[in-house]
């Protein structure tokens, strides 16, 4: 079969199952179109030669009661493999092969998983375009010299190029939501607290949260199933019953009551955007769901919030990389010479930038005007959201406000590239799922999404509306394979 | 005795100041595994060997509350009638270095698991009340080996992640010799709740000492200077000593005392600055991310309230009103757990026909005296509580007597020998037949005729002389009280 690596996950895995495919075939199909795409950058580090092996084995002896059999699969850098190079995206960590390995990849390979290899990312999950990796930029398949997206840009770009049938991201002010709508994908973060911390590289530990990125929202929903556990190796870990979300997934969706935000009609927004939730909102309408006004007050204050909370948490986080137990190290004259050094040399401008912003805010005398006012804030913004699930069951916003960008573009100019995360971020502040799924194209052709944020918990729900209006939307990836000779 | 007299005070010319301690404890929590890891804690192994990745702050690592940490912790609150906080909250103390793995050490800041409470000191001059501030749990972070190489530190991380307890006290503290009985104290009430094991040698339990001084009689504080990691009562004393005479010294010559963190130097006997306030950490203290606040019920603090043993105060009271013991006595049992054992056990095995005063005696006499000179704890006593308590009651029932009972003690010494079979092997029973003892008597007073008549004539210091012949004659073991009475008699 020629057209493996176009397959969906679902798809693939029917084929496995069928034995159609083997593991092999697919194995070998996402190798050879990975070794073809350098171009897009989206691998740190390749696992091709480990992966082909795990796949011969898993032929000989298939277990066919796998959520996953045999899938070949990268992963964002930024989750701890055993025994593969681990970068964070960072120099800092350039040389780190983890002893152990993140709950999140352990379900993985424990439903049949083979690991294809690690994918690029902004360092430390800082970016919103993936040009703060060490690693150097991703082109977003979409179009040459254009952004993935970011933090989790390799995956994105990964995903929409079929390098992988399906990948993991992170998401801490909308890491995943942000470059599946950059590059025409599903991309769901779930509720704080459903899928393990452990073995993650932390940024912020309150608002971090691994999540799948996938070409349809049932492949996005499989995956979920098989990565939510509860482990008791986070305190953070939550134990609560977990839908099977893709046996559970129904396109029915008559007479939900969905919420529209005015507030996230921002100044300056593009008129695409607000074309594009207009339409939004009729395919909800179309799939027998009753959109609602609503109001979430505190939204204008969600972006300052989030650039206090996450930076300060991010500051103390990597406090732990100064040379003297892994990864990169550089002389010094003394003990001091030495952090100061390693740290200058191991970390980007990006994230130098956020230590010293979480720094700042948490010094005595600035700490109760900027931590503690954000945390108060921040405990608003969920107050909106809880009044505001009163009276809907999920809301309806844009992903972004705009589409993907030129690489380069917002590279000198913070604030503009941090305004990328505007819809985003306050799902984080609230711990809430949220999904991003394709709806349109801009003037350009490049990608639109939009995204459903649920209720603590209810992913399922979300999923179920991004179901069926997946169906209505009837999107298409204009993807031109440009990147391959 | 007066207590005026016992006053501390440093003496200047005409002034006399006031000494102000407050001291922050740090208690090593006995646990088997560290606060957020499952490393072990044990003392003394290979550098680097009790390391988690937790502990080494692996990427990706996360903390997970040890719950027995947090009963040990509830318990020592208990036992210092604290306040316990049904919810607590833990915090980063973010500073570098090269043995804090994670750049931060876990403590409690605003909302530390136990609150106010008190202890109570045995003074000469009596008993002193001392506050407690607030307890709380943080981990304790690895050591750096300066003294292996010229070149280079080395860091062991076993330490790394071990539950401590801060134990904070008010500043009520007023001499060196408070000090030395707060410790104790401490140390008494965590050794019986077996919270903490006390072992200032292996550093399980050391203090940061805060000392000010101020006129006598003035109600303010004086500004106080932090002396940091102390790791001896002896240590302590003799740094607040120094520290005091230091501050006095400047107040005196006019000079102003600067709030810092000053070393104790043990081998010049000096403190010295180790840093200013001005140059002092800023912790960025926040509340950990990736731990939740720690909430306890009212019904788990009930449960480790029933846990609590019968603590030193409780069974000092007891041992008055029970064993009818003076106050002075019953300190010296209770102040270790494993001594008050003893005794109890002593007191248990010998019966109703007891002499618990005796046994006081015994224990605290021959028995600490050879613990002492072997350099043993009671715990490893080389006499069983219960051939003790035989040994007590061969004195009490006359089989032998006490002079005898020393010589008995000393051969039970070696692997904890009956006294009984050692009594009857020996033949060091007591001749207590007045038949025998009379002629025994008249023996020896037909062979000291003359001193007999000495005696008569009113030589009466001879007496002991006679007591002393008819001993030896005896080989020790006549009945002394016997022999007084014949001698009387027959003389």
């Amino acid at each position: 079969m020629s057209d493996i690596t176009k397959q969906s996950l679902t798809e693939l895995v029917e084929n496995i199952k069928n034995k159609k495919l083997s593991s092999t075939d697919v194995t070998k199909a996402f190798i050879q179109r990975s070794e073809k795409s350098s171009e897009l950058n989206a691998y740190i580090t390749d696992d091709f030669t480990s992966a082909l092996d795990k796949a011969k084995k898993f032929d000989q002896n298939p277990n066919l009661d796998l959520k996953l059999p045999g899938i070949p699969m990268a992963v964002k850098d930024l989750f701890c493999t055993k025994n593969v190079k681990t970068t964070a995206g960072s120099k800092i960590l350039n040389n780190f092969v983890p002893t152990y390995e993140s709950t999140v990849t352990e379900n993985i390979w424990n439903e049949g998983a083979i690991l294809l290899g690690k994918l690029n990312c902004d360092e430390f999950a800082m970016g919103s375009s993936n040009e703060t990796s060490h690693f150097g930029n991703v082109q977003n398949p979409i179009d040459k010299n254009l952004v993935p997206g970011g933090s989790s840009g390799g995956s994105a770009s990964a995903v929409a190029g079929q390098l992988t049938p399906i990948t993991i991201g992170t998401d801490t002010g909308g890491s995943i939501r942000q470059p599946a709508s950059f590059t025409g994908i599903v991309g769901l973060k779930p509720t704080y607290g459903s899928c393990s911390r452990y073995g993650i590289v932390a940024f912020a530990s309150s608002l971090d949260q691994a999540g799948p990125m996938a070409q349809n929202v049932k492949d996005c929903a499989l995956l979920q199933e098989v990565i939510s556990t509860y482990d008791p190796k986070d305190s953070t870990s939550i134990n609560f019953k977990r839908n099977h979300y893709s046996k559970e997934l129904t396109k029915n969706i008559k007479g939900k009551k969905i919420g529209i935000p005015k507030e996230y009609r921002v100044d300056g927004m593009p008129k695409e955007i607000e074309d594009l939730w207009q339409k939004g909102i009729q395919y909800v309408k179309d799939c027998g769901a009753k959109p609602i006004d609503i109001s979430l007050p505190h939204t204008s204050y969600a972006l300052p919030t989030y650039y206090i909370v996450a930076p300060a948490e991010a500051s103390s986080n990597l406090a732990r990389y100064d040379g003297v137990k892994y990864g990169y190290r550089a002389k010094g004259e003394n003990l001091i010479d030495m952090y100061e050094k390693t740290r200058s040399e191991g970390f980007g401008a990006e994230v130098q930038r956020r230590i010293m912003i979480g720094t700042y805010v948490l010094s005595s005398g600035y700490y109760d005007a900027y931590y503690l006012k954000a945390q108060k804030v921040r405990k608003l913004i969920k107050n909106d959201f809880d009044k505001a699930y009163k009276k809907v069951d999920a809301i309806l916003t844009p992903s972004t406000p705009s589409s993907a960008f030129k690489i380069g573009e917002k590279k000198n100019d913070p604030v503009s590239m941090y305004l990328n995360d505007i819809f985003t971020v306050p799902v984080n502040l609230a711990g809430l799922p949220g999904i991003s799924i394709p709806a349109g194209h801009d003037t350009k052709g490049y990608p639109l999404g939009l995204q459903i944020i649920g209720k603590a918990f209810d992913e399922q729900n979300i999923l179920n509306i991004a179901f069926a209006m997946e169906e209505k939307i009837n999107f298409k990836n204009k993807i031109t394979d440009w990147w391959i000779k | 005795m007066n207590k005026k007299n016992t006053e501390y005070l440093i003496n200047r010319k005409d002034n006399q100041y006031e000494v102000v301690i407050g001291l922050e404890v740090h208690a090593q929590v006995l646990s088997e595994s560290k606060l957020f890891s499952s490393s072990s804690t044990k003392f003394g192994a290979e550098p680097n060997t009790q390391v988690s990745l937790v502990d080494a702050a692996f990427p990706g690592m996360l903390p997970v509350i040890n719950e027995f940490c947090i009963k040990q912790a509830i318990k020592t609150g208990i036992g210092l009638n604290a306040k316990i906080n049904k919810r607590s909250v833990f915090d980063r103390k973010n500073y570098f270095y090269a043995d804090l793995p994670q750049g931060y050490q876990i403590s409690q800041f605003k909302d530390p698991i136990v609150g106010e409470g008190k202890v109570i000191l045995d003074m000469p001059n009596g008993q002193k009340e001392v506050g407690i501030e607030r307890l709380h749990l943080e981990q304790d972070a690895g050591k750096s080996i300066h003294d292996l190489d010229p070149q280079n530190t080395f860091v062991d991380l076993n330490r790394s992640g071990v539950a401590l307890m801060e134990i904070v006290s008010k500043p009520d503290l007023r001499s060196p010799d408070e000090v030395n009985a707060y410790i104790k104290k401490l140390r008494s009430i965590m050794r019986y709740l077996g919270t903490c094991d006390g072992n200032m040698q292996e550093g399980s339990l050391r203090a940061d000492v805060n000392v000010s001084v101020r006129p006598k009689g003035s109600k303010e504080f004086g500004t106080r200077c932090e002396i940091k990691n102390v790791n001896s009562i002896k240590f302590m004393q003799m740094a607040i000593e120094y520290e005091a005479n230091r501050q006095v010294d400047l107040i005196e010559e006019g000079k102003t005392i600067d709030q810092e963190t000053r070393l104790f130097d043990t081998k010049k006997n000096e403190t010295r600055s180790m840093r200013s306030k001005e140059d002092a950490h800023d912790y960025r203290y926040f509340p950990d991310p990736d731990l939740l606040p720690l909430e306890v019920s009212e019904k788990f603090i009930e449960e480790l309230k029933n846990d609590i043993p019968e603590l030193p105060d409780d069974k000092k009271k007891r041992f008055i009103e029970e064993f009818k013991l003076s106050p002075y006595e019953a300190n010296i049992l209770v102040s270790d757990i494993d001594t008050a054992k003893y005794f109890e056990e002593v007191v248990a095995k010998m019966g109703k026909n007891k002499d618990i005063k005796l046994a006081v005696n015994w224990i605290t006499g021959e028995l600490f005296a050879v613990l002492n000179s072997k350099g043993l704890e009671i715990s490893q006593s080389p006499v069983s509580a219960k051939n003790f308590a035989i040994l007590i009651n061969l004195i009490k029932n006359g089989t032998i007597s006490g002079k005898i009972a020393k010589t008995v003690f000393e051969l039970m010494i070696d692997g904890d020998k009956d006294p009984q079979k050692i009594v009857e092997e020996k033949g060091l029973k007591q001749q207590s037949d007045p038949k025998a003892l009379e002629a025994l008597i008249d023996k020896i007073i037909n062979g000291n005729r003359e001193k007999a008549i000495e005696y008569k004539q009113g030589k009466e210091k001879l007496f002991g002389f006679f007591v002393g012949q008819a001993m030896k004659a005896s080989g020790g073991k006549a009945n002394p009280q016997l022999i007084n009475e014949i001698l009387k008699k027959k003389l």
